[in-house]
């Protein structure tokens, strides 16, 4: 059981992960997890404010499916499946957390400055994860999808265009983590 | 019943993601920071093994569960809202430390404050297919 709680090592991520994959193309559909806050939009009324919206949205029910199975997924995870042990970080890694005025991590998870009560419950921080929420929405649209439908399906597919937004995941991702976080926090 | 593979590919999906710590905002911050191989060797392994996977499926030209022939949408030819929208989106994804399929897993664990991020990320959906029109892509 242990081999089962401790964290998983990428070796065991990644093939599972390209299974994942293999199985949605196998089942006649895609891996692709943003394109679920599209059919959310349609679903609540956004078909009526503009064409984008204007989808089957039962055509999407699998994929719905597919991350309420995510969702269950986390939960068997945090009820059976951990240890409760906090993460095994480069002392680097933990070093600039300092630097920025983060505790060194005790959860394996989520910092509490960013996701804590503390933080959540105040106006700066409701902020910051709404504000990180759009962010991820608007990109991924525009880009055309996540890390999934462009970093695992369209790599895997050796998509040009897939290359080129996982160039933009990186642009962004270094600029957010070495230029904007030392001045948010 | 037709839905139930979907489900449990799904349970698996939010397994690996929590188990193999790819939901924590900790490894993608050490991620941009070039701190562990963790994540590179995650995404690279999948890639490399999701394209073997697609090469068999094209060279045996495999059929899905349903009999119909597996099939790629190539993706459209552009550059700027790629590189634009992935920018963008590589901004949120540093800040939350999760990206849409992480947010979602997270939730389950029963970290209820990324529901905040969801609502976030939907608006900004909603937002481009607004604005749709008016963005070069």
């Amino acid at each position: 059981m242990d081999i089962i709680t401790q964290p998983w090592a990428w070796y065991v991520a990644g093939p599972i992960i390209a299974l994942v994959m293999f199985l949605l193309l196998y089942f006649g559909e895609t891996f692709g997890v943003s394109s679920n806050l599209r059919t959310m939009c349609t679903i609540a009324g956004g078909d009526k404010y503009a064409d984008f919206f204007k989808i089957d949205w039962r055509k999407q029910q699998w994929n719905l499916v597919f991350v309420l199975g995510a969702v269950i997924g986390g939960f068997i995870a945090a009820q059976y499946l951990s240890n409760g042990q906090g993460i095994d970080l480069n002392p680097k890694t933990v070093v600039a957390l300092e630097q920025l005025g983060f505790q060194a991590p005790t959860a394996a998870y989520l910092p509490s400055e960013i996701f804590g009560e503390h933080s959540v419950f105040s106006l700066k921080g409701f902020l910051i994860l709404l504000g990180a929420g759009f962010l991820v929405g608007f990109g991924t649209r525009y880009a055309g999808g996540c890390t999934s439908g462009h970093a695992i399906s369209g790599l895997s597919n050796l998509q040009i265009p897939s290359l080129i937004a996982v160039i933009g995941f990186f642009i962004g991702g270094l600029l957010m983590t070495h230029v904007l976080l030392p001045i948010i926090f | 019943m037709k839905y139930l593979k979907f489900l449990l590919t799904g349970v698996v999906f939010g397994i690996v993601m929590a188990k193999a710590e790819i939901i924590s905002w900790y490894r993608i911050y050490e991620m941009f920071r070039f701190e562990s191989f963790h994540m590179y060797g995650i995404i690279g392994s999948a890639v490399i093994l999701g394209a073997l996977a697609v090469q068999i499926i094209k060279r045996t030209q495999l059929k899905d569960i349903e009999g119909a022939q597996i099939t790629f949408n190539p993706k459209n030819r552009s550059i700027i809202r790629y590189l634009v929208g992935g920018t963008i989106f590589g901004l949120g994804w540093a800040l939350a430390g999760a990206c849409p399929g992480p947010m979602f897993v997270l939730v389950g664990y029963g970290y209820l404050s990324l529901l905040i991020v969801i609502v976030g990320a939907v608006l900004g959906t909603f937002i481009y297919g607004l604005l749709r029109n008016k963005l070069p892509h």
